[in-house]
């Protein structure tokens, strides 16, 4: 994100003495776009918490006599053709987008870490059968193996959770070993096989923890996209299913009908989706920028 | 660099049959097969009848049987027959495929004759409002989902000129051809110029820096020069590895694309066929995609390595 000629002052280790807010407060000025992710990011967080005091309406309940009703005092954001809430259902849309994007970025990188640990740590016919199987899911890209994933589970929360983790896995699987195969050598862990300590304990306890900062990048990177991919998947309706109020599903297929007639159900989950992306997204350079100036690219 | 092209070709072939058994695997793992969707779908109630179709179908043998019949069938052109339309599958899909390889020609062309020279402006020009403009204009374009921009489009359309660009028939003139794809086509290719244009930057960045940038600077040439003609021929190989990743992933892309704009290419018959359980379509198709995906990659390797001569492979 920044200029390699940027180089920001005193973040990385903060004055010991100075207090959270102060920290908090040299990071904000220090990464301004960061700044807007995290915004972005907790307003984000906030809709899903607390859909239920924020809706105003039930997301669920239809109204023949508010069908594709325009955006007024009541309705901010319109209703769509069962006369359903648009606003509501953004907001319950929110819970639907952070359960996925949390739950399969989660799963698929404890799956991916421990892949990539193993692979990384252990090495020989363990990593040559990781290594092959990380190159098979990486051959797909990431929305047909998640749909092929998603029509064989079945559409429901969990299948769709586990679908999108599933193309998730191979991404942290690689970050991990890559760097437990530079740990690995490192005198600390040399030092810790020499008092005695067990393989599992040094690759969990030594290893493991140094990963972390890489781990975070890819993981926010990730939630970014696990969010498209749910709604990719509930546009085509192979993810979350009826009546759930997934932001892919208020704009699947049928939205090309209201793209001349009710432009509103068009409009406002598109942007709550390209909001919440564009929060992990900026949130996610500035952690890259923060914690591994390496991965840059 | 032959025993490297070998060992690269025995790998390729490897992911290739893992990617057959996971997606052949994978589908037999649905609940409801095609029969019981057939069965259900005619009405039927015997239960004669349904052993009799699974019969007909194959379904009936053990998954086993089933892998290599469709394996053994794949090595000679026999993909088998679509359930649904219980035409061969290879007549399903061959037509299709034409029309997707120009939308994402087309999509691949903007990305980069787009991509390419904006990230090149925001590195000369860093830190300042354009910079910072197409900075933010890129990270939107890797925020919005593509059916969204997709949907945009045909709104903008409809709203300005009154119609919908949206597939109806199969157009007459190559100019109709081009001009009813592109549309689709920026909305497939404006994620991936935006990171063509993100890397484009940062690779430049990179390189404006190093020594012998400051070199030519100071024998006096001119930052046109500077800029074109030392700095971009080698800030451009990480973006063309990254330009050979996007041609391959653009599917995704055009999945939910051709859905939007009603397009009949490989990428809508993919979720079509999925929706009816169709396991010879499915199959061949994710094995296709998985084919143009490794090749693609093999061949951004080979390509590196002819573009960068810094880099053997000796291994």
């Amino acid at each position: 994100m920044y200029g390699i000629d940027y180089v920001p002052e005193s973040t990385d280790e903060p004055v010991r003495g100075e207090s959270l807010w102060a920290k908090l407060w040299s990071l904000a000025v220090a990464y301004p776009l960061g700044l807007a992710g995290a915004i972005i990011m907790a307003a984000f967080v906030l809709a899903a918490v607390f859909a239920d005091a924020l809706a105003r309406f039930d997301p669920l309940t239809t109204n023949a006599a508010l069908s594709l009703a325009r955006p007024d005092a009541a309705h901010w954001l319109g209703a769509d053709f069962m006369g359903r809430d648009v606003y509501a259902r953004l907001m319950y849309g929110a819970r639907i987008s952070l359960a996925v994007g949390l739950g399969s970025t989660c799963l698929g990188c404890a799956l991916g870490v421990v892949l990539g640990l193993a692979s990384g740590y252990l090495g020989g016919w363990v990593d040559l059968v990781v290594q092959r199987l990380v190159d098979v899911m990486q051959a797909l890209p990431l929305l047909v193996l998640a749909l092929v994933m998603a029509a064989s589970l079945g559409p429901s929360l969990g299948n769709t959770i586990i679908a999108i983790s599933i193309p998730l896995v191979p991404y942290a699987a690689r970050v991990i070993r890559s760097n437990t195969l530079t740990l690995r050598e490192m005198p600390f862990v040399e030092a810790a096989r020499a008092v005695g300590m067990s393989e599992f304990r040094i690759a969990v306890r030594h290893v493991l923890p140094n990963t972390l900062a890489p781990l975070i990048v890819l993981a926010t990177a990730q939630l970014g996209s696990a969010i498209l991919t749910e709604a990719s998947l509930s546009f085509l309706g192979l993810g979350i299913p009826e009546p759930y109020p997934s932001w892919g599903r208020m704009l699947s297929e049928s939205a090309a009908e209201y793209v001349r007639t009710a432009p509103w159900l068009v409009v406002f989950p598109g942007i709550a989706i390209s909001l919440a992306v564009f929060g992990t997204n900026l949130l996610g350079d500035a952690l890259r920028d923060l914690l591994d100036p390496r991965l840059r690219h | 660099m032959g025993t490297y092209l070998i060992r690269r070709f025995l790998l390729m072939l490897v992911t290739l049959f893992g990617i057959s058994v996971l997606v052949f695997v994978m589908l037999r793992l649905v609940p409801g097969n095609i029969a019981d969707i057939l069965f259900d779908a005619a009405g039927m109630i015997n239960p004669a009848e349904k052993a009799q179709l699974e019969k007909e179908l194959g379904l009936d043998q053990s998954i086993v049987v089933q892998y290599l019949k469709w394996v053994g069938g794949l090595a000679h052109g026999d993909l088998g027959y679509s359930y649904v339309s219980e035409k061969p599958a290879i007549d399903e899909i061959l037509p299709r495929i034409p029309i997707t390889a120009k939308l994402a020609g087309l999509a691949l062309a903007f990305s980069v004759l787009f991509g390419v020279p904006l990230g090149v402006i925001s590195a000369v020009r860093q830190n300042s409002a354009l910079d910072y403009v197409l900075r933010i204009i890129s990270l939107s374009g890797l925020s919005m989902p593509s059916f969204w921009l997709g949907l945009l489009i045909l709104m903008a359309f409809g709203a300005w000129f009154g119609m919908i660009p949206i597939y109806t028939a199969p157009p007459p003139t190559l100019w109709d051809e081009l001009l009813l794809y592109s549309v689709p086509a920026v909305a497939v290719g404006f994620r991936s110029s935006a990171l063509i244009m993100r890397l484009t930057r940062s690779s430049m960045l990179e390189v404006l820096r190093q020594d012998y940038i400051r070199t030519a600077r100071a024998k006096g040439a001119s930052d046109a020069t500077v800029n074109y003609h030392h700095a971009l021929r080698n800030a451009i190989l990480p973006v063309v590895t990254v330009i050979g990743i996007e041609a391959a992933f653009l599917m995704g892309g055009l999945i939910v694309t051709e859905t939007v704009f009603n397009i009949p290419g490989v990428a809508r018959f993919l979720v079509e066929a999925i929706r009816w359980r169709d396991y010879p379509i499915v199959q061949n198709l994710v094995m296709f995609i998985a084919v143009v995906a490794v090749l693609t990659n093999f061949i951004v390797d080979l390509l590196y390595a002819v573009l960068d001569p810094r880099i053997k492979y000796a291994d």
